[in-house]
């Protein structure tokens, strides 16, 4: 099928994140911390593409750890490459997705972000990978 | 008669196709290995009249991924993209929100009053693969019923008039 070409890619997909800003972080009404940021998104996924890809889904999501919860993942902004030529990119953005926590516990928190990418075929099988980008930290005080 | 012979001929078919997915359903492991794509919210990732193949397992539902659920009170699953996932470190709930890819706005709408997150018990299986058109043949059967009588009638008639 289709899809058995698709196993013989070997992708090498790159990319980088810097958070250029950090918009505004609040405790909302409701208790919970939101965060607002503006971020530069780097990638080179044009070697995901085959004869059989339709299109791939990115996105990006920040992930971490509170007590209450042992995995937060927030998507924070996401993107539809419909061909190879827009697969290499830079975007520069505030997150599209509110950044909320279940709880007020973002304050210095470290977290990832992790790019996420599925590529959809125009038949068959789904594939699906993700870059992990740690080292990134909220500011301790609210602003 | 030739034709006879064709519709007896497309009557197997079917019915090799029903023993095929009774197949499908015990191998993937779950109710409905199979769903048709009713709405545009996915597009165009995947389109009105596509099929998806479903797999259920035990592994946590993690954000990206294409999930199938229900919602109390809708008669028709939902297929959309988990956006947002939280944990438990103890008790292993997972709240999970999903959203359409070309919607604007979350689901939230879409859940039962007061429910502000899914819990994997309301997530029928992830969507691992699809086919594009096949669908359409359930959604015709569906929503002009009059159809599938018909056809189904026809299929019948030839059966019983069959001179064989």
């Amino acid at each position: 099928m289709a899809s058995l070409s698709d196993n013989f890619n070997s992708p090498s997909p790159s990319s980088q994140i810097q958070i250029l800003n950090i918009n505004w972080f609040q405790k909302q009404p409701h208790g919970n911390d939101e965060v607002s940021l503006t971020m530069n998104i780097t990638a080179d996924l044009q070697s995901l593409f085959t004869w059989n890809t339709k299109q791939v889904f990115v996105f990006l999501a920040a992930e971490y750890e509170t007590l209450k919860n042992s995995l937060n993942q927030v998507s924070l902004w996401d993107a539809i490459i419909p061909t190879k030529e827009h697969a290499k990119f830079w975007v520069q953005t505030a997150n599209k997705y509110r950044f909320v926590d279940q709880g007020s516990n973002l304050r210095g928190k470290e977290f990832n972000l992790t790019l996420h990418w599925h590529v959809m075929p125009k038949t068959g099988k789904m594939f699906v990978d993700k870059l992990v980008m740690s080292g990134f930290r909220l500011p301790e005080e609210y602003r | 008669m030739a034709l006879t012979r064709q519709a007896l001929s497309l009557g197997m078919i079917v019915t090799s196709a029903l023993m095929i997915w009774k197949a499908l359903m015990c191998i993937t492991g779950c109710e409905s290995p199979v769903v048709v794509v009713l709405t545009g919210s996915m597009e165009p990732g995947f389109k009105r009249g596509d099929i998806l193949f479903l797999h259920t397992s035990k592994d946590p539902i993690r954000t990206g991924e294409i999930v199938v659920f229900n919602v109390e009170g809708r008669d028709i699953p939902i297929v959309h993209r988990v956006i947002e996932v939280h944990e438990r470190q103890d008790t292993r709930d997972v709240d999970i929100l999903t959203k359409g890819d070309s919607n604007d706005q979350d689901d939230r709408f879409l859940y039962t009053y007061g429910q502000h997150w899914l819990s994997p018990q309301h997530i029928m299986g992830r969507a691992i693969g699809f086919l594009p058109y096949v669908g359409w043949v359930t959604i015709i059967m569906t929503e002009k019923p009059l159809i599938k009588y018909i056809l189904l009638s026809a299929l019948g008639l030839l059966v019983i008039t069959s001179k064989d």
